[in-house]
C-alpha cells in the first residue's frame, strides 16, 4: 500500500491539495461559494511556490473555462473548479472544451441555481451540465472528492478518450464539512497520474493545427458521432483507473457502490453525501430483519444504464432520490431518476422494479434519516401491495 | 525590422490565398499585413466572425499557423490561456523557448461589444497578448447588423434607415481610448491603405512588453455598400476626413499621432462613397450629417491636444 497521511480536511480543502500534488501546467479559476475554498487554498500554493503552476484568477467563469481550452489547447495538463451559477455561466464553452476532447478536470461544488439566490447544496448546477460531453463523477465524502480528482486526471487524459471530466462533491455538507482524509505521499501520485502526452499542441509552431474549425452539414455529425462513441467507451477505462487506484490505496472505485443488495427486495438510489444518511438507515432497517440495499452511483455520465439493470433486476420497488429537478420532465421527476427508468426499460427483462421518484434538499434543504426512511416504508408498503401511487413525490418539504 | 516590399513580396504567407472571404474585404489583407510583419513563430485564437468562419472550413484550413477558435466573445481569453501554458511549460522547462507571439483577432462585434469583458481581463492581467479588432462597424457575418463601432446615421439591418429614424441613431464606443486606459504597453489605431505604418505597429505590438491592441478599420463592401474595387480607397477617405486618425498610445499615456492629413477633408466624402449613407443626403436627415461631422471634429480636437499637436 502507498503511503499517505492521515488529515483532518474539509471537502473543498482536499481538492485544492489534490490539485497541489497534480500540479497542473495551468490553472484558470473564479471564486464562486461554495467553491471558493479551493480557488483559495490553491492560490496558496501558488504564493508558496509548492507547485509550477500559472494561475490565471480569471474575471468570470466563462473566462475560466475559456482560459482552460486554450490551455489545454496548448498541450498541457489544465483544471478549474467551480459551482452553480459559474457552471452556469461557462455552459457555452463546457460544449466546447468536451467537443475539442480537451482532457481538462474540473471539480464541481454542487450548489443550487438562481432564482430565488441560494448558496446551499443541491444538484441543479451539475445536472444542468449533463449532456454536455463531460464524463461525470459524483463523491459522497471528502476522500472520495480527493481520490475522484486524481483518477479525473488518468481518465480524462486516457489516449482512448480525451473527454474532460467533472468532479463533484456537495456544497458545505461535504465541501465545508471537515472529515478524516488519507492524503496520498506527494511522489506517488506522481507516479499514479504520470505525465500528459498531447496528441496535438498549439505550441507546436512546426506542424501547426487548426482547432474548432467550421463544420458545415458535411461533417458535423460525424463529429458528433465520434463524440459520443468516445464517451461510450469510457466505463471500461473509469473502472480500469479505479482499480488501479485501489491497489495503490486500498480503496478501491468501480461504477456504483452497492450496499446490501445481495438479498434486497427494495431499494433506494441516491447521488453523493445522502448515501452515507441512507446507509445509517438501511443499517438500522436491516437489524429489524427488512430486506433493503442501497446504490450509490459514482459514474453519472456515461450513464450506467446496463450495469445498474443488471445490479436492480431482483428488486421488486426502487426510490430513486433526486436533488434537483428536470423542470417540464414526466411527472416533474428528476435526472437520475428519468435515466433510470429509461435503462430499466431499454435493458430490462420488463419483470424489472418499479420506480418511484422522491426529490430532496433542494437550496441545502437538510435530509434527516426520518425523511430516507419514510421513503423507504414507502416502497415497503409499494412491495407488499403492488400499488405505486405517486410517481413523484417530495422528502422535507413543507406542502 | 525595417519593411522592405521586395522582401515582402518573397515571404511565405502565413493566411493562404482560397480562404472565402468576399472580393474586397479588407480583412485578409489586414491580417497578411500583420502576420507577415512579424518574423517570430506565431499562434492565433480567432473569434467566431467572417475571418473565422472563411478561413477554416473543415476539412480544410487556410492557416499555416497554430490556430483555434473556441467562440465568439472568448478569443482573448482562448490566447491568453494558451499564453499561459507556453510560460508554464518553458519556465518548467518542459519546452524549449521559441519566442512565440500569442494574437487573438476579433471583429467589432467581438471586441467592442460581446468580448470586452474578456479583452479587459486578459489587459488587466498582463498577458502577452496582441488583439486585433478588424473593424467593419456592424455584424458582418450575420448580415450587416449594428455593433457599438457603428457610427451614427449607418444604416444596418437592426439599425435601418427607415421613413422617421435615420439610420443608427447613436454615436460609437471609444473603444480605442478604452483599450488606452488599460495603460497597456502599447494600443494604435490604423488602417490597411497605409500598409507601412500597420506593419509597423504589428511589430511594435510584438516588441510590447506586455499586452498590445490594434483597432483597424476595414471597409465591408457588402455592408458598406461600396464596390468591392474601392475598399482601400474607403478606408483612406476614412483617415483623410479624420473620421478614423491613425495614432497609437504607448502605457495609456503617451499619444502620438502617426498621420495629420494636409487637408482635412470633410466628412461627406467618406460617407457619400458608402451606400449605408445615403439616406442621410436628403433634405430630411442631412442634419445627421452635421451631427456626425461635429463628432468627428471633436474627436479630432480631443486627439489633436492629447497628441501634443495643439
Amino acid at each position: 500500500m502507498a503511503k499517505s497521511t492521515v488529515m483532518a480536511l474539509d471537502g473543498a480543502k482536499a481538492v485544492a491539495n489534490a490539485m497541489r500534488q497534480i500540479n497542473p501546467d495551468v490553472v484558470a479559476a473564479y471564486p464562486i461559494t461554495p467553491q471558493t475554498e479551493i480557488v483559495q487554498n490553491f492560490s496558496q500554493f501558488v504564493a508558496d511556490g509548492l507547485v509550477d503552476t500559472e494561475f490565471i484568477p480569471v474575471e468570470s467563469e466563462h473566462a475560466a473555462m475559456s482560459a482552460c481550452i486554450g490551455a489545454s489547447a496548448a498541450g498541457g495538463r489544465v483544471m478549474t473548479a467551480t459551482a452553480s451559477a459559474g457552471l452556469a455561466l461557462m455552459w457555452e464553452v463546457v460544449y466546447v472544451a468536451a467537443s475539442m476532447r480537451l482532457p481538462i478536470v474540473m471539480s464541481v461544488v454542487n450548489r443550487a441555481l438562481s432564482a430565488p439566490l441560494n448558496i446551499h447544496c443541491d444538484h441543479s448546477d451539475s445536472m444542468g451540465a449533463r449532456d454536455a460531453g463531460w464524463i461525470q463523477i459524483y463523491a459522497e465524502t471528502a476522500q472520495e472528492a480527493y481520490d475522484n480528482t486524481l483518477q479525473a486526471i488518468r481518465i480524462a487524459e486516457h489516449p482512448d478518450l480525451r473527454v474532460p471530466v467533472m468532479s463533484m462533491q456537495d456544497g458545505f455538507i461535504t465541501g465545508h464539512g471537515v472529515e478524516r482524509v488519507e492524503i496520498l505521499d506527494d511522489e506517488e501520485v506522481k507516479k499514479f497520474i504520470g505525465t500528459y502526452q498531447p496528441q496535438h499542441s498549439l505550441l507546436d509552431v512546426d506542424h501547426p493545427a487548426t482547432y474548432g474549425a467550421w463544420d458545415f452539414y458535411d461533417f458535423y455529425f460525424e463529429h458528433k458521432r465520434q463524440q459520443t462513441d468516445a464517451l461510450s467507451k469510457a466505463m471500461p477505462i473509469i473502472v480500469q483507473v479505479g482499480e488501479e487506484y485501489g491497489k495503490l490505496t486500498g480503496r478501491r472505485y468501480g461504477i456504483f457502490d452497492p450496499y446490501e443488495m445481495d438479498d434486497a427486495e427494495v431499494a433506494i438510489v441516491v447521488l453523493s453525501s445522502t448515501a452515507g444518511t441512507a446507509r445509517t438507515v438501511i443499517k438500522a432497517l436491516r437489524q429489524k430483519g427488512i430486506k433493503i440495499g442501497l446504490i450509490k452511483p459514482r459514474v453519472f455520465r456515461p450513464f450506467p444504464a446496463q450495469e445498474l439493470t443488471e445490479a436492480l433486476k431482483n428488486v421488486k420497488v426502487v426510490a430513486v432520490l433526486d436533488r434537483s429537478i428536470a423542470f417540464g420532465a414526466m411527472g416533474g421527476a428528476g435526472p437520475l431518476f428519468l435515466e433510470l427508468c429509461a435503462a430499466l426499460y431499454a435493458y430490462g427483462d420488463g419483470r424489472g422494479p418499479q420506480v418511484v421518484d422522491y426529490i430532496f434538499g433542494l437550496g441545502g434543504r437538510d435530509v434527516l434519516p426520518a425523511y430516507i426512511e419514510r421513503a423507504a416504508q414507502d416502497i415497503l408498503h409499494i412491495a407488499e401491495t403492488g400499488e405505486r401511487g405517486d410517481l413523484v413525490r417530495y422528502l422535507g418539504l413543507r406542502e | 525590422m525595417a519593411i522592405k516590399l521586395k522582401e515582402l513580396a518573397g515571404i511565405e504567407e502565413r493566411l493562404t490565398s482560397g480562404h472565402r472571404l468576399c472580393a474586397g474585404c479588407a480583412e485578409s489583407i489586414i491580417i497578411r499585413q500583420i502576420v507577415n510583419a512579424i518574423e517570430e513563430p506565431i499562434v492565433i485564437a480567432t473569434a467566431t466572425g467572417c475571418t473565422e468562419i472563411a478561413t477554416s472550413v473543415y476539412p480544410w484550413s487556410s492557416w499555416r499557423v497554430p490556430w483555434i477558435h473556441s467562440a465568439f466573445e472568448n478569443a482573448a481569453t482562448t490566447a491568453a490561456g494558451a499564453e499561459a501554458m507556453y510560460r508554464s511549460l518553458v519556465r518548467q522547462g518542459k519546452i524549449e523557448d521559441k519566442n512565440i507571439k500569442f494574437l487573438a483577432i476579433g471583429g467589432d462585434g467581438a471586441t467592442y461589444d460581446i468580448g470586452l469583458q474578456w479583452i479587459s481581463g486578459v489587459f488587466e492581467r498582463g498577458h502577452k497578448v496582441i488583439y486585433i479588432c478588424l473593424n467593419n462597424e456592424a455584424y458582418m457575418n450575420t448580415g450587416i447588423q449594428r455593433s457599438s463601432a457603428t457610427p451614427l446615421g449607418a444604416h444596418t439591418t437592426t439599425s435601418p434607415a427607415g421613413e422617421v429614424i435615420p439610420g443608427k441613431t447613436q454615436w460609437r464606443k471609444p473603444l480605442t481610448k478604452i483599450m488606452a486606459a488599460h495603460d497597456i504597453p502599447y494600443v494604435a489605431q490604423a488602417s490597411p491603405h497605409r500598409w507601412r505604418d500597420l506593419m509597423e505597429k504589428a511589430q511594435k505590438a510584438v516588441e510590447a512588453d506586455g499586452p498590445a491592441f490594434l483597432n483597424v478599420i476595414s471597409p465591408c463592401p457588402r455592408g458598406w455598400r461600396h464596390d468591392s474595387s474601392l475598399s482601400i480607397e474607403v478606408a483612406k477617405m476614412a483617415v483623410e476626413t479624420c473620421y478614423w486618425p491613425l495614432y497609437e498610445v504607448r502605457n495609456g499615456s503617451e499619444w502620438t499621432l502617426n498621420y495629420k492629413p494636409k487637408e482635412k477633408l470633410p466628412v461627406t466624402e467618406w460617407l457619400k462613397m458608402q451606400g449605408r449613407f445615403r439616406h442621410l443626403f436628403t433634405p430630411q436627415f442631412e442634419y445627421v450629417i452635421e451631427e456626425l461631422q461635429a463628432k468627428v471634429d471633436e474627436e479630432w480636437d480631443k486627439l489633436l491636444a492629447l497628441c501634443g499637436e495643439k
